[in-house]
C-alpha cells in the first residue's frame, strides 16, 4: 500500500504538464486506495472475528471439566438423609399403644426416651436409559437394622400421561404416606396413619398413573401388589394381595394459592394377620385375622404464600381423613389348643389437620391435632376378651417450631399432648435434627 | 390404496406441525423471547412470575399438568430449578419434554456462564457447580440463547422454520441496536461500587462494569443475618458502597436495614420480565433497570 502510494505521489509529481489527463487519473487513484482500504478493513474486521471466535472457543473449552476419570461419570445422584431426636417422655413408651384399635405392627408410637438416632436414609437415584429410571432408598434405623424402603423402577417415554411404577415405593394413597419421614412437619407420623397403615405403607408390586390432558390437575392411580404390610398380611399365594385405586386433583387459585385433594380406596385380603395382646385376665394370646380390609382416605392440602413466593412467609395446611373396614375371621389362641374362631367386623375412621406457618424466613411453627374414632368393633364371641379392643378414642395435639439455617438442615423443638392410651395422658417434647446432604433432593408439593 | 394411505399417514404426521408450539417457559425472559421468535405461532406458558423465587418453586399440581401438554420446555438449567423441574417433569408424564430429549432447551447451554465455583462444597452455600445461573440480566446472553432457541423451535415445527430464522434477525437487528443504546446510556454506572442481596446481578455488573462490594447473603442461597449484615456494614465504612441493589421478589428488610445506617439508597431492580410495573418486555426491563440504577446513582 505504501510502495503505492509512493509510486503514485511519484507519477503525479513527475507529469505535471498531463495536468488535464492527471486530474482523471487521481480520481482513479483516489478510488483505488479506497477500494483497498476497504478491502483492507473487511480484513481485519473479519481477523478480529476469528480472534474473538478463538478466544469464545478457548474460554467454552476451558470451563468444561476434564473427563478424567470416565467409570464414575454415570453414577446416580446420591443423597443421605441423617437425623436424630431427644425425647423427653412422661410415660413409659413401651406401653404404647392405640388403645381401641387393632395392633398394625408398625412404627407405632413415639421415639425412645433420651437421645437417639433417627432413620438415616441414603438414596440413589438415577436414569438407567432413556426409558426408566431408578431410585433405590436404604434406611438404617437406630437399632442397626437396615431395610430396603423403596427400590423400583418409574417409566420416562409412556406416551399419553401414564407412568409405570413397579417394584417397592410408598403407596400412592393419601397425601403423606408418599412422603419421606424427612419431608413430614412433624417428628412423627399422624395416629391415623400409625393405626390404620401402620405409619407408612410401603407396596411391592405395579403402580399405573395417568395424567390428564387438562389445565386443572387430575391424575388417576392404579397400584395391585402383594399386600404383604399392614393392613394385609403375608399370604404365600399367588396372585394380588392388594390393590388400590386413587385420583387426584389440584391446581392454583390466583397467584399465591394451590390445593391439592385426593381421594384413595386400598383393599388388602390378608391371610394370618396375627397381633399379641393380653386378655381380660393378663394371658398373652395370638389373635389371627383373616379376611378383607378396605380403606378410604381423603386428603386435602392447601398452600399460600404471597404472590406465590414462599421464600419470607408461607402457609400450609393439611388434612386426612381415614375409614377403615374389615370383614373376616378372628382366632383367638390362647397357645395348646385352647383356640376360639368367630366373626370380625370393624368399621373405624381418623382424622388429622395440621397447619404450618412460616412467620420470617428460616422459622416456622405448626399446629395439629390427631384423632381416631373407635365407631363399631364386633368379634363376636371373643370380643369380651380383647380388652385393647374395647372402645375408646385416642386422640393428640401437637406443637412445634422449627428453625432452618439453610435449604439443607432444620432443627425442631415439639411438644406433644398424647392420649392414645386410654386414662393415660403422656406429655411428650422432642428436639429433632433433620439433615440432608448431597444431590440437592426436590420435594413433591 | 397404499399411496392413499400412505397420503394419509404424511397428513397425520404433518398436523401437529401446523399447530401452535406449546412452551413450558420456567421463568418470564424465556417465555418472552419464545414469544419475539414464534410470534403467533406459539403459546408460552410462564411457571413463574418476577415476584417469585426461581429457586425456590414448589412443583404445584399446575405446573405439572400444563408440562404434560408442552411440546417445548424452555428453562435457564445450570441447576437454577433443580428443586422442583425434574419433579415436575417426571410427574408430567410427557416424554417429548424430558432432559435429553428436542423438547427439553436449557438456556445457560448456549452463554459462557461465570462464577463456577473452584470448590464445591455446601459449607459455601448453595453454589451452583456449573456456575452463576441468573444469566439473563446481560443482554447479550438473550440473543446468544435467542439464536439457540430459534434453531430448536424450527427443529421441532420445521413448517414455521423460516418464519423463526426470520422473527430472530429482525429481533437480533432491533435488540442490537437496543444494547448499544443502553451501552451509552449506562457509561456513567461504570466502576461503581455496589452491595447486592443475592448474586443475581452479576451478569449485568459484567455487562456495565459495575462493581460488587459486599453481599448481603452470607453465602449463596442463606438468608441475611444480622451479624453478616452487622460485619457489611462495617466493611462498607472502609469501602463505601453507592447503593444496595435487591432482585424485587427479595424481601426488603435487609437491605433497607443496611441502606438506612450506610446512607445510601437501596433499590429493588427487576430480575425480570414483569419484576416492576414498568419491566413489561425484554426492552423495557433493560430500560427500567438502566433508569433506575441511573436515578440512584444521581440521588446523592
Amino acid at each position: 500500500m505504501f510502495l503505492r502510494h509512493c509510486i503514485a505521489g511519484g507519477l503525479l509529481a513527475a507529469l505535471p504538464a498531463f495536468a488535464w489527463a492527471a486530474d482523471a487519473d487521481i480520481a482513479a487513484l483516489r478510488a483505488e486506495i479506497e477500494a483497498l482500504r476497504s478491502q483492507y478493513e473487511a480484513r481485519i474486521a473479519a481477523l478480529e472475528a476469528k480472534l474473538a471466535q478463538a478466544e469464545r472457543e478457548r474460554a467454552s473449552v476451558g470451563a468444561q471439566p476434564s473427563p478424567s476419570n470416565t467409570a464414575t461419570a454415570f453414577n446416580p445422584a446420591i443423597s443421605l438423609i441423617l437425623s436424630g431426636t431427644y425425647a423427653n417422655l412422661q410415660r413409659d413408651p413401651a406401653s404404647c399403644r392405640l388403645d381401641g384399635f387393632v395392633p398394625s405392627g408398625g412404627e407405632v408410637g413415639p421415639p425412645p426416651r433420651s437421645f437417639s438416632l433417627g432413620e438415616s436414609e441414603l438414596v440413589l437415584a438415577a436414569n438407567i436409559d432413556p426409558y426408566l429410571r431408578g431410585e433405590f432408598m436404604l434406611a438404617a434405623a437406630p437399632d442397626n437394622s437396615i431395610a430396603v424402603e423403596n427400590a423400583y423402577l418409574q417409566t420416562l417415554a409412556l406416551p399419553k400421561g401414564f407412568t409405570l411404577k413397579a417394584g417397592r415405593f410408598y403407596s400412592g394413597i393419601g397425601y403423606i404416606n408418599e412422603q419421606h419421614a424427612h419431608a413430614w412437619d412433624f417428628v412423627d407420623a399422624p395416629l391415623a396413619q400409625q393405626a390404620f397403615l401402620g405409619g407408612q405403607y410401603a407396596q411391592d408390586g405395579v403402580q399405573l398413573k395417568w395424567l390428564a390432558p387438562t389445565e386443572t390437575f387430575l391424575e388417576l392411580g392404579a397400584e395391585v401388589g402383594r399386600g404383604q404390610n399392614f393392613p394385609g398380611a403375608e399370604r404365600n399365594k399367588n396372585g394380588v394381595g392388594a390393590w388400590s385405586l386413587g385420583a387426584r386433583i389440584g391446581g392454583d387459585v390466583g397467584v399465591s394459592h394451590a390445593w391439592l385433594a385426593g381421594l384413595s380406596y386400598l383393599q388388602t385380603r390378608p391371610r394370618d394377620r396375627q397381633f399379641q395382646t393380653d386378655d381380660a385376665s393378663g394371658n398373652l394370646v395370638t389373635n389371627t385375622f383373616a379376611g378383607r380390609s378396605n380403606l378410604w382416605l381423603a386428603s386435602l392440602v392447601w398452600k399460600w404464600a404471597p404472590a406465590g413466593n414462599p421464600s419470607v412467609r408461607h402457609f400450609k395446611f393439611q388434612s386426612e381423613y381415614y375409614r377403615a373396614g374389615s370383614e373376616g375371621s378372628l382366632t383367638y389362641d390362647l397357645g395348646g389348643s385352647n383356640e376360639f374362631t368367630d366373626g370380625f367386623r370393624s368399621v373405624q375412621s381418623g382424622w388429622y389437620a395440621q397447619g404450618v406457618y412460616q412467620f420470617m424466613p428460616r422459622w416456622r411453627v405448626g399446629l395439629r391435632y390427631d384423632r381416631l374414632h373407635a365407631g363399631t368393633l364386633d368379634a363376636g364371641a371373643n370380643t369380651g376378651q380383647l380388652p385393647l379392643l374395647a372402645a375408646y378414642d385416642p386422640h393428640r395435639a401437637s406443637m412445634m417450631v422449627d428453625y432452618s439455617p439453610s435449604e439443607y438442615s432444620r432443627f425442631r423443638l415439639q411438644f406433644s399432648r398424647d392420649a392414645a392410651r386410654r386414662d393415660v395422658t403422656d406429655n411428650q417434647v422432642f428436639l429433632q435434627y433433620v439433615l440432608s446432604l448431597g444431590a440437592h433432593g426436590a420435594h413433591a408439593f | 390404496m397404499l399411496k392413499k394411505l400412505f397420503a394419509f399417514c404424511l397428513l397425520l404426521l404433518a398436523l401437529p406441525a401446523q399447530a401452535a408450539l406449546e412452551v413450558f417457559a420456567c421463568e418470564p425472559e424465556w417465555a418472552a423471547l419464545a414469544r419475539e421468535i414464534g410470534g403467533d405461532q406459539v403459546h408460552a406458558y410462564e411457571a413463574t412470575t418476577a415476584l417469585q423465587d426461581p429457586h425456590r418453586i414448589q412443583a404445584r399440581p399446575s405446573l405439572i399438568a400444563r408440562a404434560r401438554a408442552a411440546d417445548l420446555v424452555v428453562c435457564t438449567g445450570a441447576d437454577l430449578e433443580v428443586g422442583w423441574l425434574p419433579l415436575v417433569l417426571r410427574q408430567a408424564a410427557n416424554p417429548k419434554v424430558q432432559p435429553g430429549r428436542r423438547g427439553y432447551f436449557e438456556a445457560a447451554t448456549a452463554v459462557r456462564l461465570l462464577e463456577v465455583p473452584l470448590r464445591v462444597d455446601r459449607a459455601e452455600g448453595d453454589v451452583h457447580p456449573a456456575g452463576n445461573p441468573h444469566i439473563q440480566l446481560d443482554p447479550r446472553n438473550l440473543l446468544r440463547v435467542a439464536e439457540a432457541l430459534a434453531a430448536r423451535m424450527g427443529e421441532l415445527d420445521p413448517a414455521n422454520e423460516a418464519r423463526y430464522r426470520a422473527r430472530l434477525e429482525d429481533f437480533r437487528g432491533r435488540f442490537q441496536a437496543a444494547i448499544a443504546r443502553w451501552e451509552k446510556q449506562a457509561a456513567p454506572l461504570r466502576n461503581m461500587p455496589v452491595v447486592v442481596h443475592h448474586k443475581v446481578f452479576e451478569y449485568l455488573f459484567h455487562w456495565l462494569g459495575l462493581k460488587e462490594v459486599a453481599v448481603l447473603e452470607p453465602k449463596p442461597g442463606i438468608e441475611p443475618s444480622a451479624a453478616h449484615l452487622a460485619a457489611v456494614l462495617e466493611a462498607l465504612r472502609r469501602e463505601p458502597a453507592r447503593m444496595v441493589l435487591r432482585a424485587s421478589y427479595q424481601d426488603e428488610r435487609a437491605s433497607v436495614w443496611l441502606a438506612e445506617r450506610a446512607g445510601i439508597p437501596a433499590v429493588a431492580l427487576p430480575a425480570t420480565v414483569g419484576g416492576t410495573p414498568q419491566a413489561r418486555d425484554l426492552y423495557t426491563l433493560f430500560d427500567d433497570i438502566l433508569n433506575r440504577l441511573l436515578a440512584a446513582q444521581a440521588a446523592r
